[in-house]
């Protein structure tokens, strides 16, 4: 395996883990339900495409094939984070979930 | 190289799903366990890559996908039952 | 039996023969001639349940759209770290959406991504399909947001979409 390659994989490898542990603090962080939705849906989205990138590079690098089934599974959480952030806003504002004091305007009841 | 980095990611991973796991039990409200066991998901298909990567195996790829799948299903299933009552009206 | 030969939907179909080669880790024989099976097994199957055709008038803008919404997912997921990691609290914040795009699909995928990029969550549409309710994080007027998605991303969509 090349040297070029091995850097760029433990580069993705870190920075997935930087995103994936930053969406979890923010999710045990952030002070009310509807701050805590932003964590997940993008740095930990974001994070295990990095990691499923840095495995796709690793196979394709050290052994004979590439492997392209790891892209499959990044581009289905790219298109399912919204779909469930937005289905748990709906939820919680049904269920009347508080948002923090100094939140500006107000969701709408239906 | 490609090793230690490994080790390191793998750590940040399982100190996110520790996270994710405090607030599953901690959680004031219903939404906000069913975000925490979508996070937990999440961080378990980036777990198993990790793994298939340590071992140099491709073979729990399809068990990561089989995770991504249900665990998006679960997830609305979950989010719907809160809103409605119901899961199959 | 011969008429039948056919595939109602070309894209659909595509889609599934690409996805295919994809879940069988890239191109072989078998993967190709099951790949074509099923590119024209599930269009005929699900044929009555498609919902109407979307509108499109420029596809080929697709691609560009989404570069430019990939660039910003990392821009986004960058500037959610630093708030995250940040020590003050957020001004987060409700904005209604006024929406001029009309048809479903084109809806939902400014929500999604909306959903992805900086510092907005979309939480629920209006029944009549006018107006979207977002969470921002971290914004400072409602004006600003609801112009920053405007020019970004609901003017190309219009264009792509009747």
């Amino acid at each position: 395996m090349n040297e070029i390659a091995e850097y760029i994989i433990a580069a993705l490898l870190l920075v997935g883990g930087f995103f994936t542990l930053v969406g979890a603090i923010g999710l045990a962080r952030l002070p009310d339900f509807f701050t805590r939705l932003h964590g997940p849906t993008k740095a930990t989205t974001v994070g295990v495409g990095a990691i499923m990138l840095a495995s796709v590079l690793y196979f394709s690098v050290s052994h004979d094939g590439i492997g392209i089934s790891e892209i499959l599974i990044t581009v289905f959480l790219f298109m399912t984070a919204p779909v469930s952030a937005n289905i748990l806003a709906k939820a919680a504002m049904h269920i009347g979930v508080k948002s923090m004091d100094d939140t500006r305007g107000k969701p709408w009841e239906q | 190289m490609i090793t230690i980095a490994l080790y390191i990611t793998l750590a940040m991973v399982m100190i996110a799903a520790l996270l994710n796991v405090y607030r599953l039990i901690r959680g004031p409200d219903s939404p906000d366990r069913v975000l925490a066991l979508d996070t937990l998901y999440i961080n378990a298909i980036a777990l198993i890559i990790l793994l298939g990567i340590t071992l140099g195996t491709r073979l729990y790829l399809e068990s990561a996908l089989l995770i991504a799948v249900m665990g998006f299903v679960g997830t609305v299933a979950m989010a719907k039952y809160l809103k409605r009552g119901s899961v199959i009206e | 039996m011969l008429d039948r030969l056919n595939f109602p939907q070309p894209w659909l179909s595509l889609l599934l023969f690409a996805i295919w080669q994809f879940l069988s880790d890239g191109i072989s024989g078998a993967s190709v001639v099951l790949g074509l099976f099923l590119a024209w097994l599930i269009p005929q199957i699900t044929q009555g349940f498609w919902p109407e055709r979307p509108g499109f008038i420029h596809p080929w803008r697709m691609p560009v759209y989404l570069a430019r919404v990939l660039m910003d997912i990392i821009v986004a997921s960058v500037s959610v770290a630093r708030l995250i990691l940040s020590p003050r609290a957020p001004s987060p914040m409700f904005v209604c959406y006024p929406l001029e795009l009309e048809h479903p699909l084109a809806i939902s995928i400014l929500a999604s991504t909306i959903s992805l990029t900086p510092g907005t969550v979309s939480a629920d549409v209006s029944d009549d399909n006018k107006t979207l309710l977002i969470h921002a994080l971290d914004a400072q007027s409602e004006q600003e947001v609801i112009d920053a998605i405007k020019t970004r991303y609901e003017k190309p969509l219009l264009e792509m979409f009747k």
